[in-house]
């Protein structure tokens, strides 16, 4: 029996990437550790060894192939004794190809043999109107989270010399998470650092200097280890302003991915938006799309606070559109409303938007039009947009990855009892992640996280459908 | 006798280097007028810091207040080896640090008393307030937190090309702080031009640097990362002030940082609400007997006759005033208005 050779995934949280070349050719014999092919994902070069010993039987994917799925048979190898007529009536299992833009989750349904959607386009009075944000005709080019991101830095650290970049690994190792690629050949050591591992020092260094005038963007690794460093953002970063009566300032980025990413379990998986956002004198940030991504990345490297800006691992590596255009900012402090609705509003975040967008898709099925906002920024919190669209909805879902408790969702609902009590025809659910540390388990990790079902549940209930 | 530093096996064998104390105490490197500015200096703080101390006792002041008397040759010897350019960040025991900065003493008594005039508008108090102006980045309340900060501000000097550096003091109990080694590691790693100025008073609140430290030779404490130490009379201004300008044109030089142990003494409690039971009062007047600063500064000006009594008197009384003003200022300030409650959260 000839065996498939698959597509495989080279990190916990890819799911697809290019076949670049072949290294091997139909008929050559290989045993195990032979290098194959080599695949590039958007964070690096790697290549696929052979785990079996036999001959390329046939080759299913050429080099040069972008967006193959993780899983899909790429080449089928012949074990001893076989030959190339050995794959006569051989079918490789099916190849599923991701297409570009596959985790777009607001993609077009229509195709689908169920009953039309039900979409709305109704305006919600007092709401921020995210629709000016790019000027109608521009041109879109899809670019995954992680360019945007880059690009932001980039593009700020070209315009002011004060901006620089310092961190674990961000510059010769181009990025734990490949953020900050290319920066270093572009502004050389000065202004891209490696740092030792050693959270709260540098950011306290980052601080030291943001006072002193310049704009520094601390990447952490992950947020789980800005845990150590949370006295010095906390303390010297928030707090300064005020205890000098408005004369020091510390405009300074931290940023790094936030919240689950895949398996690493309890230490490496924690949502920290409500966390900063308790703080005043902090802005916090925690953008979806990569277009968000890009133009409050922009807005946060110039603004003259202190920023949390929280990303997500999973996030990076997918691509949504984004403007072309010269200089791109959003502004800091406005919801999105990401689709329209009428009947329940969805109010989440980051890679909350996903469960929320894909709640929304299902819900419009069962004839439920929800209102999905996106808050992008979480601190100063755009409760206008949400009150307007619960005042229009009476009805209102939270989605988010962080626990529940003193979590985004109990401030959202706190507020809309306070402003809004009279509108609520039920009361308002939170949907979060479960109250336990995050186990390693798949299982378990799934059952830990917020799901789409659990959204769609939220929604059909303050809706009294279910 | 002199311990032996423990990296001496390594070839980067310490740096630290122990002083000659009680070396022959010579004035005269120095000028007349420079002489004298470190009187003014230093009996500027100590009349400030007794007159914040007895305001306290009357409820003008409140909260934590940590006085400097006893340490006052420290910041005034330091300050000469600087330039105006030069900053300086320190910890909650800050008002010697910015009197001697030249920040004015009317807006730091005001922000002792809370009120509007003070350095912070009132919102910051004793261990918090800045002086952009004076290049003096505060007055910071977490025991280590102004060591990174420092370093940061000498990280954004070298970014910039300046040539100005920075001093950055903390305490005998800070440096048992996690933060300030991570800060010595980056500053040696980046060469960053910061002289880390260590106050051993021998005391962090009631612990003593026996009961804190494994290694009691603070100037020791840069051995692992390569930062050069040296122990000093911090009782002596004149030890201070040329041990400073050796580590301040050190560091102005590009070499990196460099770390000042000041063997100093509090002759006050940690805070004005320390009843200070942890030593003896014996201890304290032997102090302040044998080796207070301020005194033996005064007695080398009679001896070289570089003023009279009545010069030094005149001295006296023109302080006096000065902290009298300060006083008179702090207490007809007003409170800040109720608006400022909520100004100065976000620019
Ligand atoms: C992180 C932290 N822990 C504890 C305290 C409480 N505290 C304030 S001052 C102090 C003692 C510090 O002593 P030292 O560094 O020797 O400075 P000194 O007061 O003698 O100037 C302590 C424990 C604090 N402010 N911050
Ligand atoms: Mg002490």
């Amino acid at each position: 029996m000839p065996t498939e050779i698959l597509m495989p995934a080279l990190s916990p949280t890819m799911t697809e990437g290019k076949l670049a070349r072949w290294m091997v050719k139909e008929g050559d014999t290989v045993s195990s550790g032979d290098v194959l092919a080599e695949i590039e994902t958007d964070k690096a070069t790697m290549e696929v060894e052979a785990v079996d010993e036999g001959k390329i039987g046939k080759i299913l994917i050429e080099g040069d192939t972008d967006n193959v799925a993780v899983n899909t048979p790429i080449a089928v190898l012949l074990e001893e004794g076989e030959d190339a007529s050995d794959l006569d009536d051989f079918t490789p299992s099916a190849a599923p190809f991701a297409s570009e833009g596959s985790d777009d989750t607001t993609e077009d349904t229509s195709d689908k043999e169920e009953p039309a959607p039900r979409v709305s386009t109704s305006k919600t009075p007092d709401a921020y109107d995210a629709s000016g944000e790019i000027p109608e005709g521009t041109e879109m080019v899809k670019m995954t989270v992680r360019e945007a991101l880059r690009d932001a830095m980039a593009e700020e650290m070209r315009k002011d010399e004060r901006v620089f970049v310092m961190g674990e690994e961000v510059a010769e190792y181009q990025g734990a998470y490949k953020v900050t690629q290319g920066l270093l050949d572009e502004f050389g050591g000065r202004r891209v650092i490696d740092t030792p591992i050693t959270e709260h020092g540098f950011a306290g260094v980052g601080v030291g200097a943001a006072f002193h005038g310049l704009r520094p963007i601390v990447e952490f690794m992950t947020f789980n280890f800005a845990m150590q460093a949370i006295d010095q953002i906390v303390n010297s970063a928030a707090k300064t302003r005020y205890m000098s009566g408005g004369q020091m300032s510390s405009p300074i980025v931290f940023r790094g991915p936030n919240g689950a990413a895949s398996r690493v379990a309890a230490q490496h998986s924690q949502c920290y938006a409500s966390w900063y956002s308790h703080v005043p004198g902090l802005i916090v940030i925690a953008p979806h799309t990569a277009a968000d991504a890009k133009g409050l990345l922009k807005a946060a490297i110039r603004d003259p606070n202190p920023v949390i800006f929280l990303e997500n691992e999973i996030l990076y590596g997918q691509s949504f559109d984004v403007p072309v255009m010269d200089d791109f900012v959003l502004p800091i402090g406005k919801a999105k409303i990401e689709r329209p609705g009428d009947d329940v509003t969805i109010v989440s975040f980051a890679m909350g938007m996903r469960y929320a967008l894909e709640a929304a898709d299902k819900l419009a099925e069962e004839n439920i039009s929800a209102e999905v906002i996106d808050l992008r920024t979480i601190r100063p919190m755009d409760m206008e947009t949400v009150l307007a669209s619960v005042r229009k909805t009476n009805r209102c879902v939270t989605v988010e990855e962080g626990w529940p408790q003193s979590g985004i969702g109990a401030e959202i609902t706190a507020q809309i009892m306070h402003h809004a009590f009279d509108y609520l025809d039920a009361p308002v659910l939170r949907v979060s992640g479960k109250d336990v540390p995050m186990p390693y388990a798949a299982n378990l990790e799934k059952l830990a996280l917020p799901h789409t079902d659990e959204v769609v549940a939220a929604a059909k209930s303050v809706c009294y459908r279910d | 006798m002199a311990r032996q530093s423990a990296s001496r096996a390594k070839s980067s064998a310490s740096n630290a280097k122990k002083s000659t104390q009680g070396a022959k105490k010579a004035a005269p490197k120095f000028s007349k007028e420079q002489i004298q500015k470190f009187y003014y200096d230093m009996l500027l703080i100590r009349r400030f810091e007794e007159k914040a101390g007895q305001i306290y006792g009357m409820g003008l002041i409140g909260g934590f207040c940590h006085l400097y008397i006893g340490q006052e040759a420290v910041v005034v010897g330091m300050k000469s080896a600087i330039t105006d350019d030069d900053a300086v960040i320190t910890s909650y025991r800050d008002h010697g640090h910015m009197l001697a900065c030249g920040m004015d003493p009317k807006g730091v008594m005001a922000e002792l008393t809370g009120r509007e005039g003070g350095y912070s508008k009132g919102k910051g108090g004793s261990m918090h307030m800045f002086s952009k102006e004076a290049n003096f980045y505060g007055g910071h309340g977490i025991v280590g937190a102004c060591v990174p900060l420092g370093t940061g501000l000498a990280f954004s000097q070298k970014y910039q090309g300046s040539k100005d550096i920075t001093l950055c003091y903390m305490g005998d109990g800070t440096v048992n702080q996690g933060q300030v080694y991570e800060s010595f590691n980056m500053a040696e790693l980046w060469n960053l031009p910061v002289v880390y100025v260590i106050e051993n008073n021998e005391y962090a609140m009631g612990t003593s640097v026996k009961r804190s430290s494994a290694q009691t030779e603070l100037y020791k404490r840069g051995d692992s990362f390569n930062v050069p130490g040296e122990q000093v009379d911090g009782m002596d201004v004149f030890a201070v002030a040329a041990a400073g300008k050796k580590a301040v044109d050190y560091v102005r030089a590009g070499k990196g940082p460099y770390i000042l142990e000041m063997k100093t003494y509090r002759y006050r409690g940690h805070s004005m609400s320390d009843p200070a039971k942890y030593r003896s009062k014996e201890e304290v007047n032997k102090k302040r007997a044998e080796h207070d600063p301020i005194d033996h500064l005064r007695q080398t000006m009679l001896d070289d006759k570089i003023n009279t009594e009545d010069e030094l008197k005149e001295i006296d009384r023109e302080i006096k005033a000065i902290i009298a003003d300060a006083v008179e200022f702090a207490q007809n300030s007003p409170e800040p208005q109720p608006e400022e409650l909520y100004t100065d959260v976000l620019a």
